[in-house]
């Protein structure tokens, strides 16, 4: 009976959505107060009505009823409470659910948060939110309906994908949908905008905080899913230009662009036209980022069970938003005002810089995605992977992160270069040290290494160069600078935060790749090899039952200098449901850096086993960089300018940075 | 006039600008694709029309049962077949959880002059039920795909 109240409240929010979709569009062509007031509350309606569909498909997963396709498909009642609910989103038909879910509670906050807005916008705004709804509510209850019934049921059910059955992919697709859909909002008051023919800062104001909630979450899901990959699927990397790993990668670029171009826009008033088109472009990839995942055209280690039915509705969804948010764009793009001007060498010319190298990135991984597919329309076949990817996103993404420190330094509207590369003279100089010392360190062997790790120091330590700048320690003295510093608004200290986590990143990628060591020895009991600066002593293995699985477990001993540091017990795993074997790395962290073992086969000798294991130095800086950025982030949406709502045109914010 | 000069500038400043980054990411991508893209080719493909020396290869059938030879150090030799041809292919690593005799697989790597194969990376998926579009596809081209073939890894959700 429950689960039927889910199915009902599901066909009566596609209702709703209806309704969002078009009265308040109406009203606000009308000017009807009363019909542009249906749009927050249908969102509101709608989120509860959303959230009765998802709690019944939550509790019949709880519960184990096996009446449900959907529960058969991807529960048993053995598996533990966790992965019973994180099953919900594990699967096709719920991950959509959880979608929509996502959706309508973005929806929901702008009705509720965005008192501010003027009535009209607000009423465009959640009627595109509405449009989104719609179809997302339509493909669901057509396609990929979670609560159909089964007139059998069987007495036990298929349980979930076992890779799936971990802690880390519990969260790490609603962070990711959180970041997807967030773009949503952005979506939404660009075409908004587009309609009423008219956009200000204050456009961009109201924008940004939801630009950055959604960037936030999208970094989170990003490095969640990569850490996860890191860890569960044993192979020690943890980015693998899988394309829907791109799929999340393109919006990120295309998402970090616009949160750049609408500071601009908010300060200046300039790049209008472009900071719209980049709203567009964001929801756009993140469309197409579901749409690689959910229809399975791509070969990817992600892909599940696929259908083409449901391929071609979300291609469709994909054409009907793409391509009519791209033409309205057109047709109206023409009636924006243009913005203030600026000299190329100031604060907007860099962030123009910015959004140029974030968009051609973001291209060049879109284009790399979506090649293979083109040539197999026309009958070949190729693969493009991560060498592509290095070569050509490498690179332009070193190009960017060069930048990154200059541009904060520069003042608006006409910068001083020269000033602000004086002012990174000491950072400049620490930098060329680290690459000379790791050069001279390691020889010609890790030259690429050297000069990874320069820019890494360029960049983390030139993030906080502005802050020091601001400060004025040099002429006002260390008291007043610090009363300076303290004073300086938290965007200030979000913008040092995001690009320093960049910095944190970009040094556990390039340390982990060239000074990581490797090793592959089959081992008998007793028998003790080297990997990096461990000595590891297989002791043997044993049998061991979990709730839904058996699993062989080796514990091996971990010395580092001669001192026993920790029993790693990597292991094997037979989920006995599905019959389908899963490794187990076993991990220890120390410091920055992680010891790395996976057990493989059985050896050739009796009672030996094979087993992979890696030396990571500084492995962890490549997600806690993105626990930096997302702090930085955190900190902007923080800031008093956003949170104190009204907002006052070309208002200067703070004292601006000491250029002319 | 000053005033619309220097529009004027700053309009073709920002072109250059993005001109010139447009220009090496095009660069870059034709430099990638001449040399960094992965050929699929079937076991049978490979055996008639032998490539270039070199060229990255990926390749997908089944692994040939009873083809499975583990040597020192996680050396790996087994034969992936299209059911026609059978390719002898090393691999030195960990092999994926889902590799198996009879199943599906994909490798890339390179061909060397005596024929063997050279796998830097063997893909399985992750879900039992897959079969590698590839392998679906290479099976398919040799006539002996059948739908749920009997004992076979052709599970429903790999049809295309």
């Amino acid at each position: 009976m429950i689960v039927e109240f889910g199915h009902f409240a599901l066909i009566l929010a596609l209702a709703v959505a209806v309704a969002q979709s078009v009265l308040p569009i109406a009203g606000s062509i009308r000017r009807d107060p009363a019909l542009m007031a249906v749009a927050p509350r249908a969102s509101v309606v709608q989120l509860l009505l959303v959230v009765i569909a998802f709690a019944a498909l939550t509790y019949a997963y709880l519960v184990s009823d096996f009446s449900l396709l959907n529960v058969v498909e991807n529960s048993h009642s053995q598996k533990p409470l966790i992965y019973k609910i994180s099953g919900v989103w594990g699967n096709h038909e719920g991950s959509m659910l959880l979608w929509v879910l996502i959706l309508a509670l973005f929806g929901a906050a702008v009705a509720l948060f965005g008192g501010n807005l003027p009535a009209t916008l607000k009423a465009n705004v959640l009627a595109v939110q509405g449009w989104i709804s719609t179809a997302f509510l339509a493909f669901i209850l057509t396609t990929s309906n979670p609560f159909l019934r089964l007139a059998k049921p069987p007495i036990e059910g298929q349980d979930l994908n076992p890779v799936l059955q971990d802690i880390g992919l519990a969260i790490h697709p609603p962070l990711l949908y959180l970041g997807y859909v967030g773009f949503s909002i952005a979506f939404a008051f660009a075409v908004a905008a587009l309609i009423e023919g008219r956009i200000d800062a204050a456009w961009a104001r109201w924008v940004r905080p939801w630009v950055l909630a959604a960037w936030i979450f999208l970094t989170a899901g990003i490095a969640m899913g990569s850490y996860w990959a890191y860890y569960e699927l044993g192979w020690g990397g943890f980015w693998f230009w899988d394309p829907v790993e791109n799929a999340s990668l393109m919006p990120w670029l295309a998402g970090t662009a616009l949160l750049h171009s609408a500071v601009v826009m908010e300060k200046r008033e300039a790049l209008k036209v472009w900071t719209v088109l980049l709203a567009i472009l964001a929801f756009s990839l993140s469309l197409l980022g579901t749409f690689l995942v959910r229809s399975g055209v791509l070969t990817s280690v992600h892909a599940f069970a696929t259908d083409p039915t449901r391929g071609v509705f979300i291609l469709a969804i994909l054409c009907l938003f793409i391509g009519g948010g791209l033409a309205l764009f057109a047709f109206r793009a023409g009636s924006l005002s243009q913005g203030g001007l600026f000299a190329p060498v100031s604060r907007e010319g860099a962030l123009v810089l910015n959004n140029v190298f974030l968009t051609v990135a973001a291209g060049v991984v879109l284009f790399g995605t979506l090649v293979p597919l083109i040539v197999s329309a026309f009958g070949g076949a190729i693969s493009v992977g991560a060498p592509y990817f290095n070569t050509v996103f490498g690179p332009l993404f070193g190009a960017t992160l060069l930048v990154v420190p200059l541009g904060p330094l520069l003042a608006w509207k006409r910068g001083d270069l020269l000033g602000a590369l004086q002012r990174l003279s000491v950072v400049f100089v620490l930098a060329a040290l680290v690459a000379l010392v790791v050069a001279w360190l390691n020889g010609a062997t890790h030259l690429l290494a050297a000069v990874g790790l320069g820019v890494a120091v360029w960049v983390l330590v030139g993030a906080f160069a502005e802050l020091w700048t601001r400060a004025r320690f040099r002429e006002a003295g260390l008291a007043t600078g610090f009363r300076r510093l303290v004073g300086l608004p938290r965007s200030a200290y979000g913008t040092a935060l995001a690009h320093a986590g960049l910095g944190v990143t970009l040094m556990g990628i390039v340390v982990t790749s060239a000074f990581q060591s490797e090793t592959i020895v089959e081992m008998k009991p007793g028998e003790t090899a080297t990997v990096g600066a461990y000595a590891v002593t297989f002791d043997g293995i044993h049998s061991a039952a979990g709730p839904n699985y058996s699993e062989i477990v080796a514990s091996m001993s971990v010395r580092r200098d001669g001192v026993l540091r920790f029993v790693a017990a990597p292991s094997r795993r037979l989920y006995t449901t599905r019959q389908m074997p899963t490794s187990e790395a076993g991990i220890h962290t120390h410091g920055l850096s992680q010891f790395y073992v996976t057990l493989g086969g059985e050896g050739r000798q009796l009672g030996a086993v094979v087993v992979r294991m890696w030396d990571k130095p500084l492995v962890t800086l490549i997600w806690l960089g993105a626990l930096v950025m997302m702090a930085g982030g955190a900190l902007s949406l923080a800031d008093r300018r956003l949170r104190v709502g009204a907002p006052k045109p070309a208002r200067r914010a703070a004292p601006t940075v000491a250029a002319d | 006039m000053t005033k619309a000069m220097t529009r004027k500038t700053r309009r073709l400043i920002l072109i250059g600008t993005v001109g010139a980054v447009l220009a090496a990411a095009v660069g870059l991508v034709l430099y990638a694709l001449s040399g960094e893209i992965t050929l699929y080719r079937t076991p049978t493909e490979i055996a008639e029309q032998p490539p270039k020396e070199g060229q990255r290869l990926r390749i997908g059938g089944l692994v040939e049962a009873g083809s499975v030879v583990r040597g020192d150090a996680g050396r790996v030799d087994f034969k992936v077949t299209d059911t026609a041809t059978a390719l002898p292919v090393t691999y030195v690593g960990l092999l994926p959880d889902l590799f198996q005799e009879g199943q599906g697989v994909v490798a890339e790597g390179k061909l060397d002059p005596a024929g063997l194969f050279h796998a830097d990376t063997v893909l399985a998926k992750h879900d039992e039920r897959y079969m590698p579009k590839e392998v679906v596809d290479a099976l398919k081209a040799q006539g002996v795909w059948e739908e749920g073939q009997p004992g076979g890894p052709m599970p429903p959700t790999a049809k295309n």
